[in-house]
């Protein structure tokens, strides 16, 4: 009966991450976490698409592609 | 969807030089936000830094941009205001540079209420030159100049601004990265001198020496300390010890300096 959720695609630029933490720390559903000094997509699955991850990236190293 | 910073940043400037988990790109993304909100022509709008860590940030934002003289940002824009009054002229500075070395140029441009916005980054010391203690740096906290403490009380700039005459001041914090666009955006509308006080982390040279584990704890300190202007009313004076309120603090009508500046070219028969 679900309808399939539409998941967002996180796209990280790895150049830019400067592995602050800020990310992961602060998204609600923990979807990221760190990868060496990166961040990376953790579980996708649980993305709610509020776009904190995006609004507090000092490094414009995150972007949230929803529709 | 995502916003797209990178049509008001210079190709190839990125990444910035600031340091892991500083605040200043979560400004830099708010005024990036603030500036597409009220869709300012790029060659209509004039970004002016002095130095410090937060006055690099118009070398990333692709505008009309000016990287001047310690301290000296509101002079120079002053300068260019009285040249091209229909430019946008938005200041941008850290603490140390707005309220010590460039104090004077500070309080005189709130005086004079001229039309532009300055948006200071108040990270609590001098980031860039190795993290002396600055005039915003609170009693009792370390710098590399104060090792057992700072003995001298802190500045509150919102207070400061508004004694000088500022006709518009605001406060946000780098953790409430939603505000920041909108304080600014409202700033800039403003029409007279608008102060924009951002309230910012260093992790690099305040942050370690105060006892900050993480930029994770600073994060949560400044959520903590953060109180809005219309909570705090129903709140006591007890409640509100240790507290720093947020929002917009201070907005009046004055004459506007450019326009008053030319009536006395009109008055003095002058510039036909």
């Amino acid at each position: 009966m679900s309808e399939e959720k539409k998941l967002p695609r996180i796209e990280i630029i790895e150049k830019y991450c400067k592995g602050c933490h800020i990310c992961v720390e602060f998204c609600p559903t923990k979807v990221l976490e760190m990868k060496g000094f990166v961040v990376s997509v953790k579980d996708l699955e649980k993305c709610i698409k509020c776009m904190q991850c995006e609004l507090r990236c000092p490094d414009f190293a995150i972007k949230v592609h929803a529709e | 969807m995502a916003f797209d910073y990178e049509k008001y940043i210079r190709p190839g400037k990125l990444p910035h030089i600031w340091c892991p988990g500083c605040g200043h790109g979560i400004v830099m993304k708010g005024l990036i936000r603030a500036m597409d909100s009220l869709k300012l022509v790029k060659e209509e709008t004039a970004i002016v830094s002095g130095i410090g860590c937060a006055s690099r940030l118009p070398g990333y934002i692709d505008c009309c941009t000016l990287h001047t003289a310690h301290g000296r940002a509101a002079a120079f824009a002053t300068g260019v205001k009285m040249a091209k009054p229909e430019m946008n002229v938005i200041l941008v500075g850290g603490d140390g540079d707005g309220t010590a070395i460039g104090g004077n140029h500070f309080i005189h441009a709130c005086r004079r209420n001229i039309n532009m916005t300055y948006i200071i980054m108040n990270n609590y010391i001098y980031g860039m030159t190795g993290g002396q203690f600055s005039p915003c740096t609170p009693t009792g906290h370390k710098a590399s100049t104060t090792p057992y403490g700072n003995p001298d009380p802190g500045f509150d700039i919102a207070k400061l601004a508004i004694g000088a005459g500022a006709t518009f001041v605001a406060r946000g914090t780098a953790f409430h990265a939603n505000q920041i666009d909108k304080l600014i955006a409202e700033a800039i509308q403003h029409k007279g001198f608008s102060v924009v006080e951002i309230l910012d982390d260093c992790p690099t040279t305040y942050g370690r020496r105060n006892k900050f584990k993480s930029v994770i704890e600073m994060m949560n300190r400044l959520k903590e300390v953060a109180v809005p202007v219309k909570a705090a009313e129903k709140m006591t004076a007890e409640q509100l010890e240790g507290k720093v309120l947020t929002g917009v603090l201070h907005k009046v009508e004055r004459p506007e300096y450019c326009e008053e500046y030319a009536k006395v070219i009109e008055r003095a028969g002058g510039a036909k």
